[in-house]
Parts: structure tokens; C-alpha cells; sequence
């Protein structure tokens, strides 16, 4: 499916500079990459690695530099171009049609077609062929992609990328939506593909992905690059770091404070959803952090969205200081001190159109208005203050929410939550796609939040991190919590095997229902 | 990041005034500048005090409409009922029974019956989860059915003299509906702009997920969008019923469509979230401005349709590239 290596490297960009309105995102970018490496593009939140590959694929045209591709210079005017010439691009913001099949979105762009009539049935057969590669003979072809969760969307991403025989793949955080064990069979599949001779271009935040599935390393900072080539397993972690920030980063979970007090905040008793979850029953005192580990799909997004009032629950009650709550109810949860980091912050948390500050003060609009009247930058100050804090850059807070990179977008979520002052926090993967800089940030500042007497609930595919930065662990699996200890009492290993296990020892499952 | 520091330059306010949809209201000032200049150069009765306040109050009517549904579609939804809203409104403050108790007793009923249509709108789309295309469809259907039910597909005459009298009272040499227009314009302006109200507008419209998730009562809030769009039906209805001096089941016939024409003319995004009301208004003005002309020169009504039909794709179309050169993030 591939031709013989090109001599000299496959892809050759040098001196990229892409200037948005009031940003340069790419200020002399260089990168090479030879056939049938995994070449990783490091860099903190928004140091330009989206940015550099959207040039790539034709997304964006760049304002000044050059790419060679296979020995020739070219310039792609539009992703077709970039296309034609064998290049794949699974974009870290996920660019598929949610109203088609899995399998229409597979091929779309290139249906296999006879006389101008696609052939459904060929393109059926061809992603389930690709999805069985990925690991995921389960996906149907024929079910509408919007119905699938991230994680499975992420793969249709992926099998899309496949789907065109390239000759360089670029994965801009492919594992962020991912399970520990899907990412393995990601890897998998990017060795074989380099195998084949194809070349990956892997962007991703956490560094020990790096070391395990990178041959060279390219740094960005700030739109410029500032180391080349590094070998990935040897160059120390402890460099990787300074070179994409600049200092040196204590990568390590703060120390937790003795619990602030023995009040119990957040009470929630048998909450259950049909279809979803059984039976949950938990508390969080006022200082403590309670982490939810599980895979994609147990569940454990679908808790926290309930106990928010975000989805009504089919029994149960959850109570914050005592106090029950309307079910079903945002509102009412969020006048008694609760808020939700969701999972999905684009779709679920951002208005991408409207500027930061408008994004930061959403719910706490009210304290910043007299009788209903609120001036246009009433609540700037204020929002300001606190974007700031959390170091959100770029830092203008008037530029629309959309020009954020991922971590930085993030970050405005929780941003808005500090705002409004919440006792009660649930975080759903916060970390996700945040860089290391600004991830020691987040668990730095959920440390200090729960110090000052907040409760928080942690949601996070990263063991870890729910090891790390919790003092309590719940282990979700199918709908259920199955275990609970104190997270000074498990380690990775245990958790995993919680997390998987098939069945339980001694518990009596599906009993009821 | 010394990067960031480096920001756009600071706009006017004049120009912000008129802006956030890249100076596109500027643009509409530019169409209606010349139209000026084809009315005067083909006509020698333009630009005269008397034809341009009779644009204005052509306008002022669709006008109040679109106040309304600039609301409506900034928060996601669209209004089909609105016109004839306004007709059902108007054929029920002008039955004998309600016109023998007065024109408070009058203007009361014309206001109710909006709001009323507008909180049923609103319940069918939020609770009751049809669509609000269909919804308000289904209201505008309805309406028309009972407008011409109650008055018997006969035009009810105003004998109210203080409602009669509103079309032909002028202060300072404009018509009293030029100034009722205006002000319905400048609190329009004034709640989509400086209140918390407006603002949970442009949130809901943008992505009402997001805004649910921040705690917005978004039901609630659907609901008043609609009830606003009512409440502007019923002013029109008054209106309307004052310049015809008839209230009747034929008022409003398509006047949905004109309103909706206007507001895309006026760069609002027919997805929600984004918008400006003054952009809105300009498009009423550019619209009505086109009749007159037409009008003036005694041209066939079926070209105005069409020239009326090439402006709104003009207008989408600077829309779409708008959107597409900002970027998708
Ligand atoms: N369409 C756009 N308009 C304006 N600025 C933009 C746009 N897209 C990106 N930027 C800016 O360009 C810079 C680089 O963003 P980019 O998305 O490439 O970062 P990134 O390295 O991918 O970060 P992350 O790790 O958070 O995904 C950022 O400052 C961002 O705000
Ligand atoms: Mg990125």
C-alpha cells in the first residue's frame, strides 16, 4: 500500500509562521519526518501543534515557509489537496458528521461509488474491516455516529484516517478520549503502520505515551521551535518539560491537608438510571476529593451528570448539606453551590462564538447586574481577575472563546466555576488535553479549592491522577460502584483490576434490575 | 506571552455600536444610502418629507414584528404565528363587546392575546418538545382559523376614536406609529443588550447545552423569548388595527416572512447566538424602502418579490463567507 521509502525525509516544513488576528499561533516553525517513524510534537497549551498541522492538511494556508513533501515542494491550497497526496488527519477537535452511519462517515470524501450510486454494502464492509483492525469489531457500521460516545467516535476517526492508505498520518491527541487499554491497541496499530513505512506525526500530553510509542521528538513554544529531533526514549522527561516550559515543573500531586472537617457536604443515596446506572450511594465531606475510576462507558459520566441534575434520575436522591435536592434540576443544584467541569467542554461547557469573560461569569451574571441591568463589560473585571489566576492565555479576555487552544479552554470552564464560588465541584476529566504546566496548575488548584472547604468529585480515565490527587476512590464498573477505599490503599495495578475484572468476587450482580 | 499583547486596534464606538457582525451593518447603511440615490435620481417624489414618512410608517408595523422575532431567533427558535398573531389580536380587540368597554379595556386584549399565543408557543416547544417550526406553524394555522371564526371573515370597524385616532396623530410632524416603533426599537436594543436577559439570550441561542449545564433555566427562558414575540404581535395588532381602522382575519398575511427576511438581511444567524437588533431594523428599512420605490415607479409587484427574494440570498450568502473566513475552530 505504500511505496518505497523516499530517501531523505518524507515531510520537510520549514520556517512555518501562521498569524491569526491579534495571535502569531506559528512564528518559524520547523519539522521533519521520514518514512516509518512516530514523530511527536510536544508543546504546552497553545504552543501552535494544531496549528502546524491544520497547515499541514490544507486547513489553513500559512503566511510565510515551505513544505517539501517526498523530495517537492508543494503547497496545499485545500484539505482535498493535501488528500490527494497522502496525507490523513485525525484532528483533535473530531471532524465527522454525526447525522451519518459510521460507516458513511468512514469513507466520506472518497464513497466508493459505481456509476455516481454509492455502494453502501462496499462501504459497510470496508469499515468494518478497519473498525476490527482498531480493536473494535463491536462498532456497528450501519449506527448513526452521533449515538456513539467519544471514545467511540475517536476511533471512527481513526478508522477514517486509515481508510485512505496514507503515507503519513498525523494524530493530533487521538489518546485523549481513550482508555488505558484502548490506547494500546492504538499503538498496535500505529506499529504496524509504521511497519508498513508510513509516517505518524503523534501530538500528545502525556510524556510516558511518548516514551513508549516515539522514535524523535520535535518541541514547540510559543510558535517557534525549540529543539528537533530528540530521541524519545533517551532525552530525560525533566528536559522534555523545560523545553516546552521554559522552567521546570514540579510533576508531581501536591500534598493533600488533613481533612478540612467531618461535615458532610454532598450526600447522594441510591441514585440509579435505568439503562445506565444502579444503586449509587456516596458522600463527600467539605475538603475532600473523591475520585471516580472507571472505564469509557461505565458510567461514571452519566453519575456526576445526574447527581448535578443534569439528567433526571430514575431513584435516589442526592443531598448537599443536608439539604435534598429538586431531581432533575440544574438550576436547583446550582443555587446550592454546585458545578460541573463537563466532559466534553465544547459541546457541553463553551460558548465558542462569545468572548472569554462572557464564558467565565455564564452562571454568576446575576451578582454583576443591577435589577436585570448588566453592562457590556460589567463582569470583565471580575472574570479577568480570575482567568488571569489560572494563567489562561492568550490572556485577552474579549477574544472569542473559539481561538482558545484545548487546555486553555479548559481552563475557562473551571475558570467560571471559581467564579461563582461552588461548594460543591464535579470535574469530568479535567486534565483532559491540558499540558503538563497547566496540569500541575489544575491539581494544585483542586487541592487549594478543597483546602478552603469545597467538596469535589473527580472523574478521570487517568489512574494516577485519581490516585494522586484523591483522598477517596470509587470504582465504577457497569453501572455500579464495586469498590471504595481510600485511595492511601490501592495502587495502579489493583484499580486496573478492579476497573476490568469481569465479574466480582462474591458479588451478587445484576440481582434485581 | 508577549505574543497576546499585541491586540486589534481599538474600534470606534460608533463602529461598535453597529458592529459584531463585522461591520455588516455598515454595509446595510451603504444598500440603503443607495437606494436613496436610485430614488432620487428616478423619481422626483423621494426625497420628500411625506414619502419618506411614509416609508417609515410602512415600516413601522413589520417593524415591531421583527423587533420580536430578532429575539426569537438570537435564542434559537423561529416564529412562524406572529402575523397572523397580530391578526387574531386585532379581530379580538375590535368585536363590539370588547370595543364597548374602551380602548384601555381594547389595547389590554390585543397585549393578551400576544402574550397568550406566545406562552402557548412557548409550552409546545419546551415542554411539550415539538419544534418550534411546527409549533408556531400550528399556531399560525390556529390563529387564522379563530380570527376569521370570531369575526366571521368580515373586517370589524374601529369605532374607538382614541384607537382610530393613533394613525393620524403626529407629534413634531411624525406619526405617533413611527414613534411607537421606536420605542419598541429602543427597548428591544436596550434588553438584548444591557441586560442579563439579553445575555442568556446569545448563550441559549449559541449552544443551549453549554447553557443548560451552567445552570440557565433554559425552558423558562425559551418561553419569555416567544411571549416577547407575542407581546410585539399584540402591539402590532393595535397598530395595525389603527391605520386600517379595521380589525380583520387578512391583517398580516405572510408579514412572518418579511420579518424573518429581515433579520437574516440584518446578519443575524438563523442557527441563534448571534445578531444585532439594529441590523434587524435596517433590514426592515432596506425591505420597505424597496417597495417604495417600486411603488414610486409603478413597477410590477412580482419584480419586487424578486428583487426582495435576490437581496435575502446576497445576504446569506456574505453570511456564509463571513463565517467561513473567521475560522472554525
Ligand atoms: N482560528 C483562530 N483564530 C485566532 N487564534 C487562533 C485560532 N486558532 C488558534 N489560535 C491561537 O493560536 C495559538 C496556537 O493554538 P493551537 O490550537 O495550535 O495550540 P495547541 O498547541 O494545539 O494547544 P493544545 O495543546 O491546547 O491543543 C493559540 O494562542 C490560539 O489561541
Ligand atoms: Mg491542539
Amino acid at each position: 500500500m505504500t511505496t518505497a521509502p523516499t530517501p531523505g525525509p518524507l515531510l520537510a516544513m520549514r520556517g512555518i509562521v501562521k498569524q491569526f488576528p491579534g495571535v502569531r499561533a506559528l512564528d518559524g516553525v520547523d519539522l521533519d519526518v521520514t518514512a516509518g517513524e512516530v514523530h511527536c510534537l510536544l508543546g504546552q497549551n497553545g504552543a501552535g501543534k494544531s496549528t502546524l498541522i491544520k497547515v499541514l492538511a490544507g486547513a489553513h494556508t500559512p503566511d510565510a515557509g515551505e513544505i517539501v513533501w517526498a523530495g517537492r515542494p508543494v503547497t496545499f491550497g485545500s484539505p482535498q489537496a493535501a488528500d490527494a497526496a497522502g496525507i490523513a488527519t485525525i484532528y483533535q477537535e473530531l471532524d465527522l458528521v454525526p447525522g451519518l452511519t459510521v460507516a458513511e462517515n468512514v469513507v466520506l470524501g472518497h464513497e466508493p461509488s459505481r456509476l455516481g450510486f454509492s455502494r453502501l454494502r462496499a462501504a459497510d464492509d470496508k469499515a468494518r474491516r478497519l473498525l476490527r483492525r482498531l480493536g473494535h469489531p463491536e462498532i456497528p457500521p450501519r449506527r448513526e455516529l452521533g449515538r456513539l460516545s467519544a471514545a467511540g467516535q475517536q476511533i471512527v476517526s481513526m478508522a477514517r484516517a486509515l481508510a485512505k492508505d496514507a503515507r503519513l498520518i498525523v494524530m493530533d491527541e487521538p489518546s485523549a478520549v481513550l482508555d488505558p487499554e484502548e490506547v494500546q491497541n492504538l499503538f498496535r496499530v500505529i506499529r504496524e503502520l509504521t511497519a508498513d513505512g508510513v509516517a505518524v506525526v503523534y501530538i500528545s500530553h502525556r510524556l510516558e505515551e511518548i516514551r513508549e510509542i516515539g522514535d524523535r521528538v520535535t518541541v514547540l513554544k510559543d510558535g517557534r521551535t525549540v529543539a528537533r529531533n530528540l530521541p524519545a526514549r533517551t532525552t530525560p522527561t525533566a528536559d522534555v518539560i523545560r523545553l516546552m516550559t521554559g522552567r521546570t515543573v514540579e510533576y508531581a500531586f501536591p500534598p493533600r491537608a488533613a481533612p478540612v472537617s467531618d461535615e458532610v457536604v454532598l450526600q447522594v443515596e441510591g441514585l440509579s438510571r435505568t439503562g445506565e446506572f444502579r444503586d449509587v450511594s456516596f458522600t463527600v465531606r467539605a475538603g475532600e476529593v473523591v475520585g471516580l475510576a472507571g472505564l469509557v462507558g461505565s458510567g461514571r459520566s452519566e453519575i456526576v451528570e445526574t447527581v448535578y441534575g443534569a439528567r433526571r434520575p430514575s431513584a435516589g436522591t442526592v443531598r448537599v448539606r443536608g439539604k435534598r435536592l429538586r431531581p432533575g434540576s440544574v438550576p436547583a443544584a446550582v443555587r446550592a453551590g454546585m458545578g460541573l467541569a463537563p466532559e466534553e467542554r465544547k459541546s457541553q461547557a463553551l460558548l465558542l462564538g462569545e468572548p472569554v469573560f462572557r464564558n467565565v461569569s455564564l452562571p454568576a451574571m446575576d451578582r454583576f447586574a443591577t435589577a436585570g441591568f448588566l453592562g457590556p463589560d460589567a463582569d470583565l473585571a471580575a472574570a479577568a481577575e480570575i482567568t488571569g489566576r489560572l494563567d489562561v492565555r492568550p490572556s485577552d479576555p474579549r477574544r472569542p472563546a473559539r481561538t482558545l487552544s484545548g487546555g486553555n479552554q479548559q481552563k475557562v470552564v473551571l475558570a467560571r466555576w471559581l467564579l461563582q464560588g461552588c461548594t460543591v465541584l464535579l470535574l469530568d476529566e479535567p486534565t483532559r488535553g491540558v499540558d503538563v504546566g497547566a496540569r500541575s496548575e489544575i491539581y494544585a488548584l483542586v487541592r487549594r479549592l478543597a483546602a478552603q472547604g469545597a467538596a469535589i468529585v473527580l472523574v478521570s480515565s487517568e489512574v494516577p491522577e485519581v490516585l494522586g490527587l484523591a483522598d477517596r476512590v470509587l470504582v465504577v464498573r457497569e453501572g455500579r460502584v464495586v469498590h471504595e477505599a481510600p485511595s492511601g490503599e490501592l495502587d495502579e495495578g489493583r484499580v486496573l483490576d478492579l476497573v476490568m475484572e469481569a465479574v466480582p468476587a462474591g458479588a451478587a450482580e445484576r440481582s434485581g434490575s | 506571552m508577549e505574543r497576546a499583547a499585541r491586540e486589534e486596534p481599538a474600534r470606534s464606538r460608533l463602529a461598535r455600536l453597529f458592529d459584531t457582525g463585522g461591520g455588516r451593518n455598515l454595509g446595510l447603511v451603504a444598500v440603503l444610502v443607495l437606494l436613496g440615490v436610485v430614488g432620487v435620481v428616478t423619481t422626483d417624489t423621494f426625497l420628500t418629507t411625506a414619502n419618506l414618512l411614509t416609508v417609515l410608517t410602512q415600516a413601522s408595523i413589520i417593524g415591531v414584528l421583527t423587533v420580536g422575532m430578532t429575539f426569537v431567533i438570537i435564542g434559537g427558535g423561529i416564529d412562524l404565528s406572529v402575523g397572523k398573531v397580530m391578526a387574531l389580536a386585532s379581530v379580538w380587540c375590535t368585536t363590539v363587546a370588547t370595543q364597548s368597554f374602551g380602548w384601555v379595556v381594547m389595547i389590554f386584549c390585543a397585549l393578551a392575546v400576544g402574550v397568550g399565543a406566545g406562552l402557548v408557543n412557548g409550552l409546545l416547544i419546551t415542554y411539550g418538545r415539538i419544534v418550534p417550526f411546527i409549533a408556531t406553524l400550528a399556531m399560525l394555522i390556529s390563529a387564522q382559523g379563530l380570527a376569521e371564526q370570531i369575526s366571521g371573515r368580515r373586517s370589524q370597524i374601529v369605532t374607538d376614536p382614541v384607537i382610530a385616532g393613533i394613525a393620524n396623530t403626529r407629534l413634531a410632524g411624525i406619526p405617533l406609529l413611527v414613534y411607537i416603533f421606536a420605542a419598541v426599537v429602543v427597548v428591544g436594543w436596550v434588553v438584548l443588550n444591557r441586560t442579563t436577559f439579553g445575555r442568556r439570550t446569545f448563550a441559549i441561542g449559541g449552544n443551549p447545552e453549554a447553557a443548560r449545564l451552567a445552570g440557565l433555566d433554559v425552558r423558562r427562558h425559551t418561553i419569555l423569548l416567544y411571549v416577547v414575540s407575542g407581546l410585539c404581535a399584540g402591539i402590532a395588532a393595535i397598530m395595525i388595527a389603527s391605520l386600517t381602522t379595521t380589525g380583520s382575519s387578512t391583517h398580516g398575511t405572510l408579514y412572518e416572512l418579511d420579518a424573518i427576511a429581515a433579520v437574516i438581511i440584518g446578519g443575524t444567524l438563523l442557527t441563534g447566538g448571534r445578531g444585532t437588533l439594529i441590523g434587524s431594523i435596517l433590514g426592515v428599512l432596506v425591505f420597505t424602502t424597496i417597495t417604495n420605490l417600486f411603488i414610486l415607479n409603478n413597477l410590477a409587484t412580482e419584480v419586487q418579490n424578486i428583487a426582495k427574494g435576490a437581496l435575502i440570498v446576497i445576504a446569506v450568502l456574505i453570511q456564509t463567507r463571513a463565517q467561513r473566513s473567521s475560522g472554525t475552530g
